[in-house]
């Protein structure tokens, strides 16, 4: 195994690895600092932050030879015998440097930059700057402007890492970002008439290591230290992107991609990232009603099915009760549940009706999937748990029921009560299907938004987003991620997991844990499940292969 | 540590002298100070007839204000250095683009619920731009609880009302007006 010594430290890499300085220093402990860098783009060595003292050791005589100049450790491959020294005063001296000609154009208006707090340049200007400002110039306004829908660049914080440029011409791979000028006067720009206005463009915001590219749905609306994140995952389409959430009391503020190598690298696509403006919505359903057509008419002379409000514990007997005697019941399985709350309702409409028709719910689909050049996929399909969702169908014996289905199964009057799980964040039924469900004796609809559905619905239950549930979901390359509760509900609001533990008679809080090692215990598919799911989950293929 | 510890040293406190025996010296001692209260300067008002000198308005910490600039616009940029360093957290801020082309951003809300408040003056402190100060005003009251939450209005008046009386404090203290 080749050795590389990192400050005298000596780690072995794999025989094929191909790791730069930085990433090897980094699995020593080491972090290199560097702006210009990134794991996921070309390398173009430009920041010169990364300057580090290299060396190679002669296998045989353990003899060390010093290369005399700095190197850049980004564009730097190490192999066995490396040496690396990035703590030398010749480095460190190196750095003050480049964090002193960096400050000495960029505007210091640390203040009201959305970007301090988790700016590299504050950052490394703390770790490896000086202490003193040679250069006579004070703090000053920094330019703006307008180069996409979402993202505004503050011209003047830049410090020409070009992380934009190329990723806007290696991943999106619409180019629309450019340098402009030269030297001192560099600045990042678009061609007027093309706008950065690409489905990743949202990226750019989060490669940018210093303020200069901001979000303008984030702009302004928090500082980010008030920020809580909670590892999640992206409830937007099938891919099932990790990401965080990042909150305050119990409000999102915005989504940011999570690592992960198995999933979505270092991206996410915008309609995900802007995809938790419905969490906060005020049309959302959040009253839990029973319609009685004897309860007579409400305040507004409205007299059929009045919708009563109820309460959650009389939810959790109320529905039993009313589904027990309509006769054969069909349930819809939303794609939006987890596997838990799949799997918990499933059980819960079997004890109540062992002939229980049990289907998958109405998967989303907005056309083809579509590929960026850069290997990021954004799926057609928009709900984020088909397969775990059919798994535990087939655990059920309802293995390819659909959405279809349960519609026939409801207009041949084969089901007599229905149960539809939905939470979909745009609208998803219209009319002529709503109506096929007006014969029924009992409809429970369990939704985020009003639908032409949930009018005609005996019982309607509100439906909670994805930061607000926890449990796991699996994704289109059978791909599952447990992931825990960022926010809560609105005040009022169960999720569904916390309806269905309470419908099944267990005691205590929803606990997502113990009902996944239950799925893992009886369902094969989902045996990796058994244990403690790492952050950027597991292959369920994996396991059954082995 | 025992009692017995080698590192604690007892000391034996001093037996009486004669005048502390005596008790006559000390008597008159204490009748001096009595009397010497008598015939001083008086230090209690009657408040609020009367109002209660302000040692130093630069170091006092009363009722807050925000400042503004020479354009009588609101000094604050919306930083939230105050809100950040504010430990009672009363102070809420809403950020937005600010309208004027010189500014990033300025508060479209300032709030600071003056109940909650402990005037450490942390605030102050923490201001990059000087836009909040605390004045030399004491007396604070308000009929209701959402009275004493003072929004940004409020508080620029109460720098109208102060500022004659006190200037600013970052030119007082040799900063920038």
């Amino acid at each position: 195994m080749p050795v590389v010594i990192v400050d005298g430290q000596e780690i072995e890499i794999g025989a094929d690895e191909r790791l730069n300085c930085i990433e090897a220093a980094r699995r020593a402990g080491v972090e290199i600092p560097h702006y210009c860098w990134h794991p996921g783009l070309s390398v173009v060595a430009s920041c010169r932050m990364c300057l580090i003292e290299t060396g190679q050791r002669d296998a045989e005589s353990g003899k060390i030879s010093m290369v005399p100049k700095l190197v850049p450790g980004c564009q730097t491959p190490v192999r066995d015998g490396t040496v690396i020294v990035t703590e030398s005063e010749k480095v460190k001296e190196s750095r003050a440097r480049v964090e002193e000609a960096l400050l000495i154009d960029h505007p210091i208006d640390c203040p009201i930059c959305d970007k301090a707090g988790e700016c590299l340049l504050q950052d490394y200007h703390f770790q490896h700057g000086q202490p003193e400002r040679r250069a006579d110039i004070q703090p000053f306004h920094s330019r703006k402007r307008d180069v996409g829908p979402t993202v505004a660049l503050f011209v003047d914080r830049c410090i020409m890492c070009t992380r934009c440029v190329r990723f806007t011409r290696e991943v999106a791979g619409t180019g629309e970002l450019m340098v402009s000028s030269r030297g001192a006067k560099e600045e990042i720009d678009v061609f007027p008439g093309y706008p950065l206005a690409n489905k990743l463009a949202g990226n750019v915001v989060d490669l940018c290591p210093v303020g200069a590219l901001g979000d303008k749905d984030f702009l302004y609306q928090q500082r980010v230290w008030f920020l809580k994140r909670e590892a999640n995952v992206c409830g937007g389409c099938s891919a099932g992107c990790s990401i965080y959430t990042e909150h305050n009391q119990d409000t999102v503020y915005r989504l940011k991609p999570r690592e992960n190598p198995q999933v979505n690298t270092w991206w996410i696509c915008d309609e995900g990232r802007y995809g938790w403006h419905h969490l906060h919505d005020e049309a959302r359903i959040l009253a839990v009603g029973r319609r009685d057509a004897e309860a007579g008419p409400d305040r507004n002379g409205d007299t059929a099915r009045r919708l009563i409000p109820v309460e959650w514990a009389d939810v959790v007997t109320g529905l039993r009760r009313d589904l027990g005697a309509a006769g054969r019941l069909a349930v819809a399985v939303s794609p939006m549940l987890t596997v838990e709350e799949a799997w918990m309702l499933c059980a819960v409409a079997r004890s109540i009706d062992p002939e229980a028709y049990l289907a998958l719910g109405h998967v989303p689909n907005a056309g083809a999937d579509e590929t960026f050049p850069g290997g990021f996929t954004i799926r057609g399909e928009k709900c984020p748990n088909r397969k775990g969702v059919e798994e535990v169908l087939a655990v059920f014996g309802a293995a390819g029921h659909d959405w279809h289905g349960l519609l026939a199964e409801v207009a041949d009057g084969r089901a007599s009560a229905a149960w539809i799980t939905a939470g979909y964040p745009q609208p998803w039924i219209d009319e002529p299907t709503a109506e096929r469900f007006t014969g029924l004796s009992c409809l429970v609809v369990q939704d985020l938004f009003e639908t032409p559905l949930a009018k005609l619905a005996t019982w309607v239950l509100p439906a909670t987003g994805f930061a607000e549930r926890a449990g796991t979901w699996v994704n289109v390359a059978h791909h599952a991620q447990s992931f825990r509760q960022a926010i809560r509900p609105p005040a009022g609001v169960w999720p569904e997991g916390r309806l269905f533990w309470n419908m099944l008679g267990r005691r205590g809080l929803y606990d997502p844990g113990s009902v996944r090692r239950q799925v893992a215990e009886s369902v094969p598919m989902f045996a990796a499940l058994a244990d403690e799911l790492p952050a950027t989950g597991v292959d369920l293929r994996l396991r059954q292969l082995a | 540590m025992q009692a017995t510890d080698p590192a604690i040293t007892w000391l034996q406190e001093k037996p009486l002298g004669l005048a502390e025996r005596l008790y006559l010296p000390l008597f008159v001692q204490g009748l001096a100070t009595t009397a010497r209260h008598l015939v001083s300067p008086k230090v209690t008002v009657s408040f609020p007839e009367q109002r209660p000198a302000v040692g130093n308005p630069l170091i006092y910490r009363g009722v807050h204000r925000l400042n503004r600039d020479e354009q009588g616009r609101v000094k604050c940029v919306a930083c939230f250095l105050c809100a950040t360093a504010c430990p009672a957290h009363c102070i809420d801020i809403v950020a937005t683009e600010s309208p004027w082309p010189d500014r990033e951003k300025y508060p479209e809300a300032f709030q600071i619920d003056e109940l909650r408040c402990i005037f450490c003056g942390m605030c102050e402190e923490a201001c990059p731009v000087d836009a909040i100060e605390l004045t030399s005003l004491l007396d604070l009251t308000g009929k209701s609880r959402e009275e004493m939450i003072f929004d940004k209005e409020k508080l620029l008046s109460v720098y109208d009302m102060t500022k004659d009386a006190e200037p600013m404090k970052s030119a007082a203290l040799g900063g920038a007006p």
